[in-house]
Order: C-alpha cells, then structure tokens, then sequence
C-alpha cells in the first residue's frame, strides 16, 4: 500500500452536534488513534479497524462540513476535517483498510480453523500468519496437529515465532525469478523473451522487422524455418537457402552481436582461466610451427562454416544466459514487442552500469582463494537463498532420490518369482540386514524428522513455561504433558509400522515384505527391526523422558509447597 | 606465521602449515645455500607454489647482501597469472610484517595481445595481427615519418613511454598482467614496452617456459638474465612439450603459396626501392658484406622473432655472397618453394633425414647448405630493409625459412616423413601438405629419456644399453640451461622415480627429493563404473538378470546406444546428488559431439528406425540433456578458444552461486594425429621414440592441462571411457613398431600406460589441499581389469577399494551419496592423533625447540 499511514487535523466529535475537541488523528492499517491537543480535557481514542463495521461521509457541495463517521458495534466516531480534501483521503484509505479486514477475515475464518477469544488479532496479522502457513507446509502442519488439537493456543503456537511475524512482509526483499536451467526444447516464442537473450541477433532483427517489414507470424515462421534448417545440420542447404532469402539468412548466419560480446567479455574473464591469454602468448604456435594436432588447428577452408551453429554452442550461449538471469522482470506474456523493447532497454542501461560491475568483479577475481585449511577462506558476498518452503524443497529432492527405488518396486511387481528362490534371497537379505543395519537414509530421516519436529515443538513450549508462574501455564503444562505422553508409546509403534511399510520402497524391502508375511520369520525380524528403531528413537525418548520428569517432580514440590500454603496457586 | 628455517627467517602467508610444505622448503633452502640445482617431486593439493615462492622470496630478503633474481617458468598464462597472484598474497603479508624493506618488483611478461592497451591494436583478431598492428605505429621507420607527416598514425602509449625514458619505471609491487595494463594505462604509458624493459630491474618475473627455452623468443627476451639467478620451472614434467613444440615447423600447400604471394609482394618492393631509394639497399649490401652487424642494437620496437636455432649453434659469419643481395635472395627462396613443392605430390610415404634432403635441395635447386642456414638472417634484413610493418601478412615465408635454417642446421636427430594423405578421409584427397620439424635439444632430451626409462623400468626393459640413451646425449641438451643459471629448480607433482634424472643428466644437484602426501582423511574416492543401472535389485531372488549392459568406449561398442543411454544415466543421477560442480570428460571431440547429440535427441526420430525388441530393452535416451538442465547448467569445451574460455568462466560464477553446473570436457583435443598429406621432418628412428612417447604422454586438452577443478568448482569427475590413442596414426603405428622391436614392449602395454596416465592426469584435477575432497568416477569397464587399472598413480590406486572396482550405476550412487556425507562432516583439520597433517606456528615452534620436527619430516 502506497500511504500506510495518514495523519490528518481533525475534530473529534460524539455526536452531529458536538462542537469537537480539536487534535490529530492518525490511521494506519491496523488502527486508528486520535490525539486531542488538550491532553487534559480531550479524549484520547483508539478504536482497531477490525471493529469498525462502516463508514459514511459528508459529499462535497453539499452545505454540510466535511465529516467522517466510523461505526462501530452500538455507535460511531465522528471527526470533522479542515477541508474536503482531507476528507477525501482519510476516507479513501478507510475504505481501502476495511474493505482489505472484511476480505481477510473472511478467509481467516474460512482458514484458519481456530480464532481466539482472548486475542485481539489484527486483521494484517491474521494475514501475515496465514501468508506463513500456506507458504510452509511443514508449519502448517505443526499448526493443524497443536492447535487444531487443541495442545497449544494459536498466540502460544506464534509466541515462539515472533521472529517470522516480526518481519514486516513489506521489508522481504523479493527474490526475481530467473530463468529456468531447462532448454527451450519446443518453440515457444512467446515464452518470456529468452529467445531475444539468447540469440541477439534475432532480438535485433525482430526490432528491426516487426512490424514494418513482416507480421509477427511471419517473423516467428522465419525462424523456426531457419531453427528447422540448422537442425538438418546440412551445411550446404543451410548455406543455399540463406544466399535465397536475405531474411532468413539473418537467423542462419553467425550472430555477430554474438561475436563482439565475446570479445568484449573475455577481457575481463578470471585471468587464471583464460585459456585464450595462452594463444596470445604462445609462439610456438605461429602458424605451421609446432606439431599439428588433431581439432585444434584443421583449417576451415569451407566458407559455409559461417553457417554452421553447433549444439555445443547453443548450450553454452543458454547456460551463459541463464546465469546472467533476468534483465527484464516480464510479466507481459503476451506482448512480445514489450518483451522485445524491454530487454533492449535494459541492454542500453546495462551497458552504463558496466564498468562498475566489472570492477567488483575483478576485486572479487584478485582475491586468492587461500589454501582452505591453511587459512579459513574470506566468505564470498553472495545474496541469501530464499527457500520459502524447505519442507517442499527437500521434498521434491528426494522425490528424485526415492523415485529410483520405486522404479524397482514397480517392475517387481511384474516379476514372478520362484518361491524358493524367493525364500532364499530373503534370508540373504535378512543375514545382510543384521550385519549392516538398516541404514537407508532416505527412510529413517524421513521418518525421524517428522517426529523430531513434532517433539520439539513440544518441548519448547513445555521448558519455556518453567517456572510456572500462572495458573495459563499451568493448564497449558498439563496440556502439554498429556500430549507428550500420548506421544511416547506412539513412537515405537509407529516407527515400527513407517519401516514395515516404507521397506516396500527400500532396496531390501520386497523381501523384507515377504518376510513379514511368514509368521516364523517375522518374530526375528521384528526383534531386528526394533533394534533398528530404538537407535533412532531412544533420543526422543530421551528428551521426552527428562521433560516429563520434571514435570513429575515438579508436581510433587507444588503438591508439597501447596500444602503448606493452602491459599498458593492451584 | 613466520618462523625459522635454519637460518632464514620464512615469512609465510598462511596461519597454518603443511609438514610437507615444511620439509619441501627445507630441502629447497639447503639447494639455494649450495648454489646449486635440484629436483623435487610433491604430489598435486599440498600447496607446491606457495611454499616455493615463500622461501625463495624469504631468501632473498634474509641475505640481502647477495641480491638473487627469480626466475619462475610456468606453462601457460593462466597459470601464470595464479602465481603472480599467490605472490601478491605473500608479499601484502611480508610487507604488513617488515614494512616497506620487503617490497620487491615482480612481473608477469606476456605478449603484445594479452598486454597491449590501445584500443586501436587490440581490435586486431589475433596476436600476429596484434603484433602486426604494433609495430605498424611503433617501428623506428613510422615514428620516423611521423614526425614529419603527422598524418602517420603511431601509438600515444608508445610515444609517451618514449618520452619519459628512463623515467619510466615501475614502482615495486606485485604486477599480474591486469595490474600491468591498469598502471599502463593510468600513466599513458605502453605496459608492453615497459614490462620488457623492467624485466631487467625486477626481483621476480614470471612468463611462460618458452621464453627461456624457445630460442625464437628467448633470443629476444631473456638474452640478459644474470647467473645469480634461481629458475624454477613448476610442473616440469611437462616442459619437454614446449621444446618440441618450440623447435618444429610445417609447411603444407597453403604455406607455400601464401610464401609464394609474400615472394611477389616484396619483389614489388624492391622494384620500388630501386626506383626510389636505392641507396638503402645498397646499404644494406654493404651491412651484410661486413656480417650481420643489425643484430643487437636494433631499436626495441622493431625487434623480431629470433633464430629458430639455438644461439650457440647460430654461425657467427658473413651471411655467403650468393645471398646478399635482395634480388638474389628470393630467387633462391622461389626455387626452395617449387622444390618443396614438387616434394609434395608424392604419393607414398617417404621418410628421410635432413641431410639427404639438404642434398637434395642442394642437387635439384642448386642451393647449398650454407645459404638455407642463413634463410633466417637473410629474410629479417630484408624485410627492416623493406620497411615491412604488416608481419602477420609475412608469416608464410618466415615459415619456410624458419624451416630452412633449421633444416641446414642440424644435420643430426631428425627425420623427414612426408605423408600424401589424409588416412582419415582416404576417399578425399586432400591438398593439405605437412612439414614437420621436431628437434630434441634442451631439457626435453633429458626429461623424454627420463619418461622413456621408466617406461622400460615399468615392463622390465633394459634401456641403458641403449647407446642413444648415452649421458653424453643428455648431459650435452641440457649443459646450457644449467650452466647458465645458478640454480635451476625443477618441481612437479610426478618425477618419479626421482634417482633416475641425476644419472641420466650427468649433472648432480645437491638435492633431488620426492615428498608424498599427508591426508587428514580420506578425501579422495575414485571408483570404476563398468555397467548400467541394474533394473532388478540384486538382493531381490533370482531376478538377478544380467542386461545390465557393460560401458565401454571400446571401439566396437562405441556407437552402442545403451553404452550413450547409460552414460547418460550415470550422469543424470549424479547431477541429482552432487553438490556445485561436475567435470566430464570424454576421450575426443568427436565423441564428446556424438554423445551429448544422442542425448539431446528426443528420440523420436530413432523411434523409427530401432525395432521393436530394441525399443523394449529402454535404448533410447530420452532428452538426457535436458534432464541435466534440470539440476545443473551446462558448459562444454569447444573447439573455439574464446568460448570454452568464456564458458570455464561461467562454470565457476554457475558453481559459486549455488546454481551447479557440469563442465564437459575431452582429454585427447590435441592428440597428434598426422594431417592429411604432410611431410614430416621427424627426429631420426633412434630418437624418434622419445618425442612420440612424450607428445602422447603430455598432450591433454587445453582445459584438462591447466585448469583446476578444486573445491566446490569439482566435487565428481567423470572419466568416459579409456582415452586411448588414435590407433591408426601412422606416427603411432610406426613407434609401436619401433618400441617393439627394440625394446620389447607390447604395443597393448604401451598404450595402455599412456591412456591411463591422461586418464590420471583429467581426475588429478580435483584436489587442492587437504581439506578439499572429491570423487572420481572411471566409466569403462576395461578399468577393471588389473592390467589397466594397476598403472594408474599411486595416490588414486592407494584410495580404490576392491569394493569399488565393479560397479553399477546405482552402486555408485549410493557410494558417492555415502562420501558426500561422510565428507560434510566436520573434522580435525589437525590430524590428531600422533601424526599430525597441520601445523600452527606454536606446533613448529615447540617441534623445533624438543627437535621432534625431523620426525615428522616426509
């Protein structure tokens, strides 16, 4: 919002008829606050926006002054401004704020399961949070097992995440999305002006061509023509059909543009890979002087290898672009002439900015990568990674990773197998499963940290209400330490049942599968398994333990103390 | 820290040290205080250089009664740069320690094209062109006429560097070639001019081998290095390349009519002069008749590439008379050309030697012997004479009598072969012609010889009955480099064994050491991949099935698609599991093209033609590239300079931004293959071998030469397939014959070695120091056969678990997912334990105080 904050004279007045005590209102999106300039007999008044049900105004011509009335559940406030004008933007933004908290409490109450009585939420608060929960699956899920389970309140729940709530969403900077790494693989020119970064010559040519020369739809089947024509790799054809067409030549021919920025950009490479910097200094490579070698000196005695582009080329010119990111932040999709003077535009103001640019660079070049265990290295400046949802992103990684397994499994299942064999190979798996352990990342992580976080979540609401104080604590205590010992018998159990079934998709879990199936079988590996799990969840039970210790303990002295002093806390 | 070595006191850059760094600069100090030469060998990852530069300069600084000039030879520029920049590192911290009485001058000497300022120059596309353009403002002649005609375009840079003369020095510092051009460029001066002529003032210069050893620069550059001082030549085991490669030339069809062109261009300009000023020819006449008194003090701009031959073989005489003047003069190179011409259309393989052809020449031209060995000398008078400026036009008949004076020269240790055809191409008859002059003089006698005894050490061979092999072959190369400096250093990752060079050189350093490495932990893991991805899980019962296609690059199943399918694969996990970045490399170019064309294909249009059975067993490859583009952005090795230079540029930005990304790279870019119909002036059959077994033990790929992968930049190398050699070359066919028949070496044996070595050589790449780590994945399933994988290097073969030996791609995954994590663990950088891999200053000083430190000496 442009003006997140208006202040404005005004007279505050009960009624129509008040003569008002004249002082300062300011609005913000939260609330608003009127200050009389008589501290003494003013009265001060502040009202939050969420409880403001309407607005009405005086209109402008009309003979009445120009008035504001906010109302609110069993009367209104009334202010009365020096001008229309300040009329006009008090009212603007009133109506802004409270049309944004009528559809944001809309949502909350659709959203957020729990509103609480005992918080006065604003309503760009309650928006924030939720912003947070669907940004962050793994939060929202803590959120939805806690406080939709009723274990923690939601201001419990936020209490220890004023960190993410502090951060004014405003203040965030936004992370520009780049380029994907993927290649283009169908022609889509449209797309978002990658093509014109990539190929420069056809930015240049579109500029120059569209739309004076041809319509859009004949330049872009100009070149998927030339893109079709450079895919046959037949040189001689391409060299033809570029000396017919003096247009399509344009797409075919060697970029120059290219070519100079090339030029231009290996001067300032890091100078201790400029393998080019060696050709320069090496005369016993003049021509013909040395020993010819295979690739490096063939001479291109075709002048048809001005046409040749080669797919080499191609990849690194898209890497290239890639890693230079974005230029233009394009969200016209349908306008490739935007697009297309956009990046044009930014090319120019680039070209400005160059300079200083390169000097940072350099200075980043100069600095020697010390020895790293000799000397800890200077940390490089680098822009933070903003990885909103890490649960997702991790997630999508080991999709890649479990996907593999899975591969396996589901040919398995076409696979019919001689018995005997089968049984064989289980024992096999079963002997290698006892020496070695069942130690496949993926799933034991998996499950572990699912609890982990559960946990400690707990746990950290349970230490930081120590020492109890209040009779909340108390209750929100008792809460918690039902809820930990719910969860502690669960978390064998469920280890148990998470390993039995995610050994489908473990590299030993057919057979482990078919293992469970026989009865004799299954006691032993049960008793494996159960090894297996405690390594994992003996921490857990761990830290579990001692937290309800305390609390036991705890108990007793307040029992005890409480005797003494019958009129003490609960 | 600093701390005392004996009784220098070492300033050194870094916190902590290295036990090996320790004992490296121990052994090199007590070289230094003997004046004399050594050799010291320490693998790759252990901080060689700056342990190196930090004792030299040290040195120095303690005994600055005996000022000592340090001469550092690296291979190439970048590499340069990466020391000139530790060097920077080093003197910031010696200086913050003595303050202003450390300062030294050190530069980087590079061309005129990686040091030109002036816009104008530089636009020129390569560096004859560059240097063409230079002197074109610069020559003594132009500046001559300028300043009469101020229409004559010159160089300000030049002009004002001129002008201030002898005031025009560089202030002490560390100057890397951008430091170079920045203060050029900030005082108008020309940064070219003035490196060249503080190369005398400064402390420390590093430039590139061939400055000291390729007599055509070295003639120009280093003629005035004074004997107090210390080379060094770092990763020497490379350096017999450039002497090769600095003493060959060849002439194909196109040299000789551009030589022809050049012939008619300056007959004009002597027609020309002779109209307009014939008093300067005859001047020159007369200069010649007296000897060849330009040498020497020609003015710095107009100075030329050198004699290509070595200086102490250069005759010292009046250039003979049949020569001396012009006209005569390109007659006799006419005839040359037509004779090499006719020499051309051959249509067998011949092979002679230089004295036979000179014989030749001499029988069928009428140009003696004499005369071609003056061709060098002859021709650059002639074209100051002709005030010729544009002398990349000229490159042509400098070449053909670059190739005549050495042909003349050396009447002994070569050969000439002179190949018709293109064998690759057979069906295309190709015009393209070869002459190729290889010359084994300098160190690269000794080193080859060095390579070659191993190689025999290696199959049993007994080559020191060789009588080619005698010291005094050696000792005579290599007498010069050692007699003229005071102390040579050579160093490199792999001398070994290190007994063998003293013997070998006839020369006796004072000290010749082989330190190994310290790891703190296991931080290597290579591994050999030899099949596909098994579909069925192994622990799975009988579904064990055996389609697991094996991979290869083995010639028949090269053009298998299962064999491109599964390389895909591997890559397409791995990108999905590997942090930052990932470097592939293939055994060519042409392969390299071929697989990542497959992979890019979307596999429709082999839907049609594979059958239906084929189709069942998953052989295409379904848009593998773009699967790696999901994860990681691409960057590939082209045969364009500029673009894999720009594209290593943006591999690292790709890597140090978190983005990821995957270099592909081939190892073989500059096989030697023999070009289409070329003769070839090799050395004799004797020495023959040696040049041929180094050629292919050191020709590796621009980037998998001298680029380093380390840290984050390579955290998975993947070597696809075994590079082995061009097996149809008739170089190669040729030396195989030979070391056959000599020594009893197994064709199969010997290629096997050198493809391992580069195959070594790509993955090497990956470790900078001890904290760094990183995998290797070997993709071939000939590696794991024991006759191949045995002759890879010690440090990876200690580090190869027979586990890893025979794996599968989902084998490796879970491998590589296992040392990924187990690498993020923190660690104790120390070592622990008894045996400590790290030292701080209060380590070292304690150590040297109980005298426990020669304990831990490697």
């Amino acid at each position: 919002m442009s003006s997140s904050q208006v202040t404005k004279r005004t007279k505050y007045k009960t009624s129509v008829k008040d003569p008002g005590s004249p002082g300062v209102l300011r609005m913000n999106e939260q609330k608003l606050m009127f200050v009389p300039d008589n501290r003494n007999s003013g009265t001060k008044v502040v009202v939050e926006f969420k409880s403001i049900q309407g607005h009405k105004y005086t209109k402008e011509g009309s003979n009445k002054p120009p008035l504001i009335n906010l109302s609110f559940q069993g009367g209104s406030y009334i202010f009365e401004f020096d001008s229309y004008a300040d009329l006009h933007v008090c009212r603007d933004f009133v109506g802004k704020v409270l049309e944004k908290s009528r559809e944001t409490s809309t949502t909350a109450t659709e959203k957020a399961a729990v509103t609480l009585a005992d918080e006065q939420l604003s309503a760009a608060e309650m928006q924030l949070r939720i912003k947070l929960l669907q940004e962050d699956s793994e939060l929202q899920k803590l959120h939805q097992q806690f406080v939709g389970g009723n274990i923690l309140t939601e201001a419990e729940f936020w209490a220890t995440r004023k960190k993410l709530l502090n951060k004014d969403s405003s203040m965030k900077s936004k992370q520009r999305v780049g380029f994907k790494s993927v290649m283009i693989s169908d022609i889509r020119p449209l797309t978002d002006g990658r093509i014109f970064a990539e190929k420069p010559a056809v930015h240049r040519a579109y500029l120059n061509f569209v739309p004076k020369k041809m319509t859009e739809m004949e330049f872009w089947t100009k070149y998927c023509r030339a893109e079709y024509l450079n895919r046959t790799k037949n040189v001689h054809a391409v060299a033809a059909e570029a000396a017919e067409d003096e247009e399509l030549a344009v797409f075919l021919k060697e970029d120059d543009i290219l070519a100079r920025e090339v030029r231009k950009k290996i001067r300032r490479v890091d100078p201790t890979l400029d393998i080019e910097a060696d050709e320069g200094d090496d005369y016993t490579h003049l021509p013909d002087h040395g020993i010819l070698r295979d690739g490096s000196k063939e001479v291109n005695e075709s002048q048809n290898e001005f046409y040749r582009r080669t797919l080499l080329q191609d990849l690194n010119r898209h890497a290239a672009v890639v890693l230079e990111g974005r230029t233009v932040d394009v969200e016209r999709e349908d306008n490739t002439k935007a697009v297309a003077e956009a990046l044009a535009h930014s090319k120019q103001g680039k070209q400005g900015a160059d300079g200083n640019e390169n000097e940072d660079r350099l200075e980043r070049i100069a600095r020697v990568p010390p020895i790293e265990d000799l000397q800890p290295p200077d940390s490089l400046p680098l822009a933070p990674l903003s990885i909103k949802d890490a649960r997702e992103y991790f997630d999508s990684q080991q999709v890649n990773a479990l996907k593999t397994s899975r591969d396996a499994s589901a040919r398995r299942e076409s696979r019919s197998c001689n018995t005997q064999e089968a049984y064989a190979s289980m024992r096999n798996a079963i002997s290698e499963i006892k020496e070695n352990g069942l130690s496949d990342p993926i799933v034991s992580s998996d499950v572990a940290i699912k609890h982990w976080t559960t946990i400690q979540e707990l746990l950290r609401h349970f230490w930081s209400s120590y020492p109890i104080t209040t009779p909340y604590l108390y209750t929100k205590v008792t809460r918690l330490k039902d809820a930990m010992s719910n969860i502690y018998p669960q978390l064998e159990v469920c280890f148990l049942q998470k390993f039995t079934s995610l050994a489908f998709f473990h590299p030993y879990g057919f057979a482990l599968n078919q293992l469970l199936m026989k009865k004799e079988l299954k006691e032993s590996l049960q008793s494996e398994l159960r090894h297996q799990v405690s390594l994992l969840v003996r921490p857990m039970q761990q830290a579990l333990d001692a937290a309800i210790q305390h609390h036991d303990v705890d108990m007793q002295k307040r029992s005890a103390k409480s005797g003494e002093k019958p009129n003490g806390y609960t | 820290m600093i701390f005392k070595l004996e009784d220098v006191t070492v300033y050194f850059p870094y916190d902590n040290i290295y036990p090996e760094q320790y004992s490296y600069m121990l052994e090199l100090k007590r070289a230094l205080d003997a004046k004399g030469h050594c050799l010291l060998e320490m693998p790759t990852g252990t901080g060689k250089t700056i342990a190196l530069l930090s004792l030299i300069t040290s040195y120095a600084l303690s005994k600055p009664e005996n000022p000592i000039k340090f001469v550092y030879c690296t291979r190439t520029v970048h590499e340069m740069e990466k020391t000139l920049a530790e060097l920077k590192l080093l003197h910031n911290y010696q200086t913050r320690q003595l303050g202003p009485a450390a300062k030294i001058l050190a530069i980087g000497l590079s061309s005129r094209k990686n040091l030109c300022v002036n816009s104008r120059v530089l636009a020129a596309e390569n560096r004859d062109s560059v240097d063409a353009a230079c002197r074109k403002r610069t020559a003594s002649w132009v500046r001559g006429l300028a300043a009469e005609n101020p229409n004559v375009e010159t160089c300000e840079f030049f002009e004002n560097y001129e002008k201030a003369a002898s005031a025009a020095v560089l202030p002490p510092g560390v100057y890397t070639l951008q430091d170079l051009r920045a203060f050029g460029k900030q005082k108008g001066w020309c940064p070219y001019f003035l490196a060249r002529h503080m190369v005398q003032f400064s402390n420390v210069v590093v430039y590139s081998y061939q400055y000291l050893l390729d007599p055509k620069v070295a003639g120009i550059i280093s003629k005035e290095m004074q004997k107090e001082s210390v080379v060094v030549f770092d990763e020497a085991h490379n350096i017999d390349n450039v002497c090769i490669e600095a003493l060959s030339v060849s002439v194909r069809r196109q040299t000789l009519e551009g030589a022809t062109r050049n012939l008619n261009r300056m007959n004009q300009e002597i027609e020309r002069f002779k109209a307009t000023d014939a008093g300067r020819l005859r001047a020159e006449y007369n200069r010649l008749v007296e000897g060849l008194a330009l040498r020497g003090n020609l003015p710095i701009a107009d100075a030329w590439l050198s004699n290509p031959a070595l200086p102490d073989d250069i005759l010292k005489e009046a250039v003979p008379g049949n020569i001396r003047r012009a006209e005569h003069f390109l007659h006799v190179l006419r005839r040359l050309v037509q004779y090499l011409r006719g020499r051309l259309e051959t249509e067998n393989v011949e092979k002679e030697n230089p004295v036979n052809f000179v014989a030749s020449i001499n029988a069928h031209a009428g140009i003696d012997q004499k005369a071609l060995r003056f061709c060098y000398d002859r021709l650059h008078s002639l074209m100051l004479t002709l005030e010729i400026t544009d002398t990349d036009e000229f490159l042509h008949i400098q070449t053909i009598c670059d190739f005549a004076t050495l042909l003349a020269t050396y009447a002994r240790g070569f050969s000439i072969i002179i190949e018709p055809f293109d064998e690759r191409m057979p069906h295309i008859p190709d015009p393209v012609l070869q002459v190729c002059f290889l010359l084994s003089f300098l160190v690269h006698v000794f080193s080859s010889s060095i390579l070659f005894q191993r190689l025999c050490m290696m199959f049993g061979g007994t080559p020191a009955q060789n009588p080619l092999l005698s010291c005094h072959d050696a000792s005579l190369a290599i007498k010069p480099v050692f007699d003229r400096f005071q102390s040579v250093v050579i160093t490199s990752g792999t001398l070994t064994p290190i007994d063998l060079y003293p013997r070998l050189l006839n020369f006796h350093p004072v000290v010749s050491r082989s330190f190994k490495m310290s790891l703190t932990r296991d931080c290597i893991c290579p591994m050999v991949l030899t099949r596909g991805r098994k579909k069925f899980n192994e622990y799975l019962l009988a579904c064990y099935i055996s389609d697991q296609l094996p991979v290869s690059t083995k010639f028949d199943m090269r053009s298998d698609p299962g064999v491109a399918r599964n390389y895909g694969k591997l890559l397409v996990e791995m990108v999905s599991i590997v942090p930052d970045g990932i470097v592939c490399f293939f055994v060519s170019y042409s392969y390299m093209d071929e697989i990542i064309a497959t992979w890019n294909d979307s596999g429709i249009l082999k839907l049609k033609v594979i059958s239906v059975s084929i189709l069942l067993s998953d052989t295409k490859c379904p848009l593998f590239l773009q699967e790696i583009m999901q994860h990681k952005l691409v960057f590939i090795e082209t045969q364009d300079v500029a673009e894999t230079t720009l594209a290593l540029d943006n591999y690292r930005t790709a890597c140090d931004c978190g983005r990821g990304a995957v270099f592909f790279s081939c190892c073989q870019d500059l096989r030697f293959v023999l070009l289409p119909g070329a003769i070839c002036i090799f050395p004799t059959v004797s020495n023959c071998y040696y040049h041929n077994l180094v050629w292919d033990v050191h020709s590796l790929g621009k980037v998998a030469e001298g680029i380093d992968f380390d840290g984050h930049y390579g955290r998975l190398v993947i070597m696809f397939g075994v590079p082995f050699q061009y097996t149809l070359s008739k170089i190669l066919l040729a030396r195989l014959e030979y070391l056959r028949d000599s020594f009893q070496i197994k064709e199969g044996d010997f290629l096997t070695f050198d493809a391992l070595r580069q195959a070594a050589q790509c993955v090497g790449r990956v470790i900078r120091s001890k904290a760094d780590y990183g995998m290797m994945i070997f993709a071939d399933k000939r590696y794991s056969r024991h006759d191949k994988r045995s002759k890879l290097p010690g440090w990876i073969l200690s580090h190869l678990r027979d586990a890893h030996l025979n794996l599968s791609t989902d084998m490796a995954l879970h491998i590589a997912r296992e040392f990924l994590r187990k690498m993020a663990q923190p660690y104790d950088k120390t070592g622990g334990g008894t045996r400590k891999t790290l030292l701080s200053q209060e380590d070292l000083e304690k150590m040297t105080n109980d005298g426990s430190i020669n304990d831990i000496l490697y």
